[in-house]
């Protein structure tokens, strides 16, 4: 201590400020802070403005379901942005993995184990694709993913045409895996023996015959906590997590500190795009059919999610818990209207606005907290 | 300076090309333990290249380039690494974002678990880094905080205990002190002298005087890639050198045009 006070003495005032505040400042460097933030205000005014049915059990579920559908590929665009890349076909690559998905099901008649093999293998192929291209022409990867963008979704379309003999809806999904043991993995909902004893025991609401009126948890529900919890573990505790943060906060610093930076990034894009096949698989289960408009603009709600979530768009910094609240502020405005007298529309003013607040607010925060000048 | 001892680095009349551009023709320099060889030049004198040379970054084009008295040829910058050269280049390679703890261990995180369970020693990182900054003077209470919080200065020193900590012997500092005020030169100057306490040889690159001459104690300087040559602290006085490093007369003119106070 006195050596620092002689070798520096400048530094003594500060210092003692950053004593002062420390406390508030560990608070503020949280990145997911506005997200919490955001989640808290909209909480607040659905429990002003809203029917009380929308907190109940079956109510949450509601909101959940699309929260975690969006929040799975709102995680997968989180770690990439911190890794300092976009990717702009995130929405469009939901619609391919639902038509290579489906058509392996479906026309192939492969079984269900082989038709979400072939359609991670596609995922890790456009994955590497889009960082490869990003990488070797040196271009953004927001361009590079914006020609994905379209070229994905024109596949999706040409593919649906030739697999369904016409139209661009591709059905019969649902009676291709029935009674694979795989499929509870992937859809309907887990846990139905608890709910139904819990339901006996009075704990949560019924229906008048009896059987509970929420018959377990969604299964996407609990792929999103589970991805949530594993990207926040690899970011904050793995060496991977610190070479995600190093690539994106200066590819060249941490090149010449030893990471491997585009061994990072092909790895975070693939991610993205297994996220992406992971949420085809699981809603084209879900309905039983898919098609072209699948996972349409959803690249874009999944950034601002991951920006509401605290994500720099300079990358370098960021949280995948973050983009797991930022998700569930999603889900609940985007059903939470349906419950109120609000004009549904809103959902739209509500996005935009939501984004303006997060980037001035990140900003605002990152300065703070990192003195930049 | 005894010359008895074999130097940690020495290069003799070291050439190098870049197609047909000549940036180093005839360089000598060398570096003992227990030194801080100066390696002064105006803009243009070849300095960068020669970092880079030594770095590992570039091939020398002819020239013998000794490690411990052994000729080396360095395949890349990790083999001058392996070889214990650690380059603290300008911009530092530091992550203003990152915490000091991300970015002291950067690409050398410490590993503790098995399997796909194998993390981060994110407590032994801190300490480490707590305690390796605790012997420099700096006193980072948190090692969480982000590098952007922290001085200049503090960087420049966090950056060159990081190249010590994993083993350096012979520390290139490019200009270290340019971007510098007073106060936070001192302390890298400082921390340039406790570093060649412990044993180090230390090449620190500068175009100022001044500060090579506070904790220098030989000069080599460099004009056009070449050495114009090498002397001891007590050899030469600073104006002189000053002098040698610009070319001779024409900043003496301008210097008492200006009053003597360049």
């Amino acid at each position: 201590m006195t050596l620092a006070n002689e070798q520096n003495g400048s530094a003594v005032g500060p210092d003692e400020r950053l004593k002062k505040v420390s406390t508030l400042t560990a608070i503020l460097r949280r990145p997911e802070l506005g997200a919490v933030a955001g989640l808290v205000l909209v909480t607040v005014f659905f429990l002003l403005t809203a029917n009380p049915a929308m907190f109940t059990l079956a109510g949450v579920m509601n909101f959940m379901a699309p929260a975690a559908q969006l929040g799975i590929l709102a995680i997968g665009a989180a770690l990439l942005m911190i890794g300092g890349e976009f990717d702009l076909s995130i929405g469009s690559m939901v619609a391919f993995a639902g038509l290579v998905f489906g058509t392996a099901l479906v026309v192939w008649q492969m079984p269900l184990s082989v038709a979400i093999l072939v359609a991670l293998a596609f995922a890790v192929f456009i994955g590497v694709t889009n960082a490869q291209l990003t990488m070797r022409t040196g271009l953004p990867s927001f361009i590079v993913t914006l020609a994905f963008l379209f070229i994905l979704r024109g596949l999706t379309l040409v593919g649906l045409k030739w697999a369904s003999g016409g139209a661009t809806q591709l059905r019969g999904m649902k009676e291709a895996v029935a009674g694979s043991p795989l499929a509870p993995l992937f859809s309907g909902d887990a846990f139905p023996g608890l709910f139904t004893w819990l339901a006996e025991v009075g704990i949560i609401d019924t229906f008048p015959n009896g059987t509970p009126r929420v018959s377990g948890v969604p299964v996407e529900i609990l792929w999103f906590i589970a991805i949530a919890l594993l990207a926040t573990w690899v970011l904050l505790r793995s060496r991977f997590g610190n070479w995600i943060f190093a690539s994106g906060g200066d590819p060249r610093a941490a090149r010449k500190s030893g990471v491997p930076v585009a061994r990072v990034k092909t790895t975070l894009f693939v991610v993205t795009a297994l996220c992406a096949t992971l949420v085809a698989i699981l809603t084209v289960l879900d309905a039983g059919s898919t098609d072209a408009r699948r996972g349409f603009q959803k690249e874009f709600e999944a950034i601002i999610a991951a920006v509401i979530g605290g994500c720099l768009l300079t990358g370098g910094y960021g949280s995948a818990i973050g983009a797991f609240f930022g998700s569930i502020v999603f889900g609940m405005v985007l059903i939470g209207l349906t419950y109120t007298s609000i004009d549904q529309d809103w959902y739209l003013v509500f996005l935009g606005g939501m984004l303006l607040t997060a980037v001035v607010f990140n900003n605002v925060i990152r300065k703070r907290v990192t003195g930049e000048r | 300076m005894s010359t008895s001892q074999t130097p940690l680095v020495e290069v003799r009349n070291l050439v190098k090309h870049f197609g047909s551009v000549i940036a180093l023709n005839g360089v000598s320099m060398s570096v003992n333990r227990n030194e801080v060889l100066c390696l002064l030049g105006d803009n243009g004198a070849g300095k960068s290249t020669l970092i880079n040379t030594l770095a590992g970054v570039h091939k020398p084009t002819s020239g013998d380039f000794l490690v411990d008295g052994q000729p080396r040829v360095f395949s890349g910058p990790r083999d001058a690494l392996d070889a214990g050269i650690a380059t603290v280049y300008q911009d530092l390679a530091m992550i203003p974002l990152m915490s000091v703890t991300r970015n002291f261990f950067m690409g050398r995180e410490p590993l503790i678990g098995f399997g796909p369970f194998k993390r981060m020693d994110m407590d032994e990182a801190d300490n480490v880094t707590r305690d390796e900054m605790h012997k420099i003077g700096i006193d980072v209470r948190d090692p969480q905080q982000a590098v952007g919080t922290l001085s200049g200065g503090e960087r420049q020193c966090v950056a060159i205990a990081r190249a010590v900590y994993f083993g350096a012997k012979v520390l290139i500092l490019d200009e270290p002190t340019s971007a510098l005020g007073v106060a936070q030169t001192s302390m890298v100057l400082k921390y340039i002298n406790q570093v060649r306490a412990k044993g180090l040889g230390v090449i620190f690159i500068t175009h100022n005087v001044r500060h090579a001459y506070a904790v220098g104690n030989r000069f080599t300087v460099l004009n056009r890639g070449k050495t114009l040559g090498t002397y001891a602290k007590n050899e030469i006085g600073i104006d002189e050198l000053q002098n040698l490093m610009a070319g001779g007369k024409e900043l003496q003119s301008l210097s008492e045009e200006l009053g003597g106070t360049i």
